[in-house]
């Protein structure tokens, strides 16, 4: 599903240059869940954010879904991210101004969709994660394990093949977090979802099928 | 897409209110400062409806002691016999003091068949006025001297109040004035082109021409003097010779009719120059402002603008996105500014051509858009171009 060579991602200034992603090949199948660990600055994120095509390797190959996006114009890379993968992030990124509907429905606008059809699949994404009954309220007005479960229903909405998650339990206490891991599980299980996640947490790391380490920006076996 | 920005925009409308504000203030003195120079264009394209070039103008106070009719009327015939021999005179004519670009008017009113006409100016000439000018005849003639003895009394009127009374029907012959009595009773013996009296930039109004009689000449303190071309500088001095020679007790001023206009002409020049600038100042101060509005509301929403790029958005539908979003606030508070500006042709506020506002808003609500795009069109550029981990990295 995701197949990454040789991928290399340095950051220049004009004084320093810094290798934060030191020649990582890495094979994740379709329905896998992988997590990725590994201590602050290790490179985590930027790969995450190579797989999910938010930024661009200074070297190697991305494929993903049997295509190889090195050749991808914007509005390609946009087009793929918007059906191909989801995103949740720690820090969820809600938008405060608009309502949980809204929020959820965010991806299906830069698609053909008509307004009932974004609605009910926003409504249906909602039910999943159990928020069917805070769709007209904002953000602020939601706990952190709600906010987050918000954010997997934007990412399921569009019905990704990949969902890619960067620290989701991050910001949430256990019984949050484990609330959380539990409807990734649930995705990956009987949606067949490929997910992809970073986490600090080495418990959470284990409920998944198989865990990356990575260390100064490489893969440590 | 348009629902859903307009559910941020709404939900956002305390933070979105000062742009709201500044585009309706903009939106409101421009439409001003608009509606002003489309009524000046308008009527700059109107034609003047007279020559002025050559003409002079003699102001003269009290020429006789006397107020006998018939020495007064002696005196002015010899005048009259005095300016025809002179060969560089084509045409003179005597005029109540409202003639073009004097700085008098005079105006009344009367019934029409119950209606009542104010504010029509009020022209007291000689039959020679027309020539004088060169006024453009359109309809039936203008006065001879056996107007003198008609029943009703003979006008000439100009278009703009045969438009008014009459509309499209005749004007001809027609009587104007409800009073009982006959020679009060005005009866339409022509029409003339309407004369821009006041200006370039000014409309003529509506207009009778009552024909000078001899009890006017106690009265009247104006001649208008057509020169020939190419007459020299130094008939000035002659012709003000001629005439104190006239006139002994009388202080006599000529001025030169072009030189009027030029002076007319600049009395709406320069206010509106001195409007343009200001208004230009403002406007350069609200782009500056909204520039800068816009800017730092971006700015606070890269992570916003990340997401949306995560999310399948492309670098140009973000700008697209961003100008559509200033685009609808200026569309509410254009709306806002409408809804005012209307009440000005709504409520005769001001009794001009219901056409000035109509093309007033258009320059308006146009001119509102493009300082809205091309503010908005920069900010909205900058943040597409940030790279979608970096923007969700910043908030």
């Amino acid at each position: 599903m995701i197949r990454l060579e040789n991928i290399e991602k340095v950051y220049r200034t004009d004084t320093v240059e810094t290798l934060a992603v030191n020649g990582i090949s890495l094979d994740i199948a379709r329905g896998e869940f992988l997590s990725i660990m590994g201590p602050s600055g290790c490179g985590k994120s930027t790969l995450l954010n190579i797989i999910g095509l938010l930024d661009s390797p200074s070297k190697g190959v991305v494929n993903i879904d049997d295509k190889d996006i090195s050749g991808f114009s914007d509005q390609q890379l946009a087009g793929f991210r918007n059906h191909t993968l989801g995103f949740i992030f720690q820090s969820y990124h809600l938008i405060n101004d608009l309502q949980v509907l809204d929020n959820v429905e965010l991806p299906l606008l830069y698609r053909q969709a008509s307004a009932k059809e974004r609605r009910e699949l926003a409504q249906e994404a909602l039910g999943k994660v159990g928020l069917h009954n805070r769709m007209k309220h904002f953000p602020s007005q939601l706990s952190g394990g709600q906010r987050q479960r918000v954010a997997i229903a934007r990412a399921i909405v569009g019905k990704p093949k990949i969902i890619l998650a960067d620290e989701p339990t991050g910001n949430l206490d256990s019984a949050m977090g484990n609330g959380i891991m539990d409807i990734l599980i649930h995705l990956n299980k009987n949606d067949g979802t490929t997910i992809v996640m970073v986490t600090h947490d080495e418990q959470m790391a284990h409920k998944t099928h198989r865990l990356v380490r990575l260390f100064d920006g490489s893969q440590v076996l | 897409m348009y629902k859903h920005l307009f559910r941020l925009i709404w939900n956002k409308r305390k933070q979105n209110f000062l742009f709201l504000s500044e585009i309706l203030v903009s939106f409101l003195v421009i439409f001003a400062l608009s509606s002003f120079l489309v009524f000046y264009f308008m009527n700059f394209r109107k034609p003047l409806g007279f020559k002025y070039q050559h003409v002079w103008a003699v102001s003269y106070s009290e020429p006789l002691k006397t107020k006998n009719l018939d020495s007064i009327r002696t005196f002015y015939d010899l005048l009259n016999a005095t300016l025809m021999s002179m060969p560089e005179i084509e045409a003179h004519s005597l005029s109540s003091g409202n003639f073009p670009y004097a700085n008098s008017v005079s105006t009344s009113g009367f019934t029409v068949k119950g209606k009542n006409y104010s504010y029509i100016h009020n022209y007291t000439v000689e039959d020679s006025y027309l020539q004088t000018l060169d006024l453009k005849l359109l309809e039936g003639r203008w006065y001879r001297p056996e107007d003198a003895i008609s029943k009703n009394r003979n006008v000439v009127i100009n278009e703009s109040l045969r438009k008014q009374i009459f509309g499209s029907a005749p004007a001809l012959n027609q009587v104007m004035g409800d009073s009982k009595k006959e020679n009060e009773k005005m009866k339409i013996i022509g029409v003339v082109k309407d004369v821009k009296a006041n200006g370039d930039y000014w409309p003529s109004g509506s207009a009778i021409y009552y024909r000078m009689d001899s009890s006017s000449y106690t009265w009247v303190g104006t001649m208008l003097i057509k020169i020939r071309p190419g007459t020299g500088a130094a008939f000035e001095n002659k012709l003000h010779k001629v005439l104190a020679q006239h006139m002994k007790n009388s202080n006599i001023e000529i001025k030169h009719m072009d030189e009027m206009r030029s002076s007319k002409n600049a009395d709406t020049i320069v206010p509106m120059t001195i409007f343009v600038i200001i208004a230009a100042f403002l406007i350069i101060n609200v782009a500056l402002g909204l520039f800068g509005v816009l800017w730092y509301n971006i700015n606070r929403r890269k992570g916003e603008i990340g997401l949306r790029r995560a999310m399948g958005a492309t670098a140009n539908s973000i700008t697209r996105q961003l100008v559509a979003e200033s685009s609808i606030m200026a569309t509410i508070s254009v709306l806002t500014g409408t809804f005012f500006a209307i009440q000005f042709p709504l409520l005769h506020v001001f009794d001009i051509n219901p056409m000035v506002y109509v093309f007033a808003l258009l320059i308006t609500i146009a001119f509102i858009y493009l300082l809205v795009v091309l503010c908005s069109i920069y900010p909205g550029r900058q943040a597409a171009s940030i790279h979608p981990a970096v923007a969700l990295h910043e908030d």
